[in-house]
């Protein structure tokens, strides 16, 4: 089973059922996934903050959310994550592509790259960072525990891990 | 017609639906006019009641109805496109459009000047667009209920508010109680 399938596959294992996404080079595969599976109904957005109520909507009308998108959308959402993520006390999987890592070609994505854990550290997002091939086998564990815990949860997947695919 | 006194008309049509009220005094009003279980009130995050409402009508099957503004809608113009693309038939948006920003001082949006967002609303693919005035908004929505269409309405009028106390309950009661009017058959 390739990556992009397996990672699919372990979000509808946790009961997600409504999946939106702002592109990311690094996450087309995956995002090709969700759009084909037949248990995801996949809404792209275009925005991330718009994605984000999407997200909000479809679990308060009882589906399971997810939401993937590139690390430079924290700069986008910091509000949304704070005054309604948060505040509601909502669970919210972020699947990241982290961007400006080494083996990134472009400089500017690097300005945003190091900014993103400490954004997370400073909201208190609980933050998982795939650098290694296998580090996708702890993906069923940390969905589980985002809707243990009903809040925002960062999965940072960088370069070297897409790049071990 | 200011937009609490839409609201004082059209509550006893929204009180049997799911409803998810735009930021600030929207929120307020509608709170003191007529609080139910089944209304979300947004504290904070502007814009993003039109997509809390749509990832809503797209899960489960019960009318949402989004009341939303003119000033909310500018700065996440991006739901139109996705609005229209993921038509849920059970959706109906109504934006209270009286030109201008009402929580933060009334100060004049661009829709009283040149844009309109019926037309953008158009534009942007959406296929049941009604703009009303004020005093057509109960008929335009009880139409929308029984369109089983995702529809847009835009009712166009006067900018004013009305003095309603800030909203105390906690956000997580709010969505709690919300949730379990959601899954109540």
């Amino acid at each position: 089973m390739n990556i992009h399938k397996r990672i699919a596959g372990d979000l509808v294992a946790a009961g997600i059922g409504f999946v939106t996404t702002v592109p990311c080079k690094q996450l087309a595969g995956v995002i090709e996934e969700v759009d084909r599976h037949p248990e995801i109904l996949h809404v792209p957005s275009n925005k991330e903050d718009e994605g984000m109520g999407l997200c909000a909507g479809a679990w308060m009308g009882g589906r399971r959310s997810a939401i993937i998108m590139q690390n430079t959308a924290l700069g986008v959402t910091i509000n949304t994550l704070a005054t309604l993520i948060q505040f509601y006390r909502m669970p919210l999987p972020m699947l990241i592509s982290y961007r400006g890592e080494p083996g990134e070609p472009v400089a500017c994505q690097v300005e945003m790259a190091v900014h993103t854990k400490a954004l997370l550290a400073q909201l208190h997002i609980p933050a998982y960072h795939f650098h290694r091939q296998e580090d996708v086998e702890e993906l069923p564990k940390i969905l589980d525990y985002t809707f243990m815990c009903s809040k925002p949860v960062a999965i940072l997947t960088d370069a070297s891990f897409w790049g071990g695919y | 017609m200011i937009r609490s006194e839409i609201l004082q008309e059209i509550a006893p049509i929204l009180r049997d639906h799911l409803v998810i009220c735009n930021i600030g005094i929207p929120s307020q009003e509608l709170h003191a006019i007529d609080d139910r279980p089944t209304n979300f009130y947004m504290l904070g995050t502007m814009g993003l009641a039109s997509s809390i409402g749509l990832g809503l009508a797209l899960v489960q099957p019960k009318p949402v109805i989004v009341i939303d503004g003119d000033g909310s809608i500018l700065t996440n113009l991006g739901t139109l496109p996705t609005i229209a693309n993921n038509p849920a038939p059970n959706y109906i948006l109504l934006v209270v459009d009286n030109g201008s920003y009402g929580s933060t001082g009334d100060q004049p949006t661009y829709t009283g000047r040149k844009t309109s967002l019926a037309g953008m609303a158009r534009a942007a693919g959406c296929e049941r667009v009604v703009e009303c005035r004020a005093e057509e908004t109960g008929d335009v929505l009880q139409e929308a209920l029984e369109a089983d269409e995702a529809t847009v309405i835009i009712c166009k009028c006067e900018s004013g508010n009305a003095k309603m106390p800030v909203i105390t309950m906690d956000p997580v009661a709010i969505r709690d109680r919300f949730m379990r009017a959601v899954a109540t058959d």
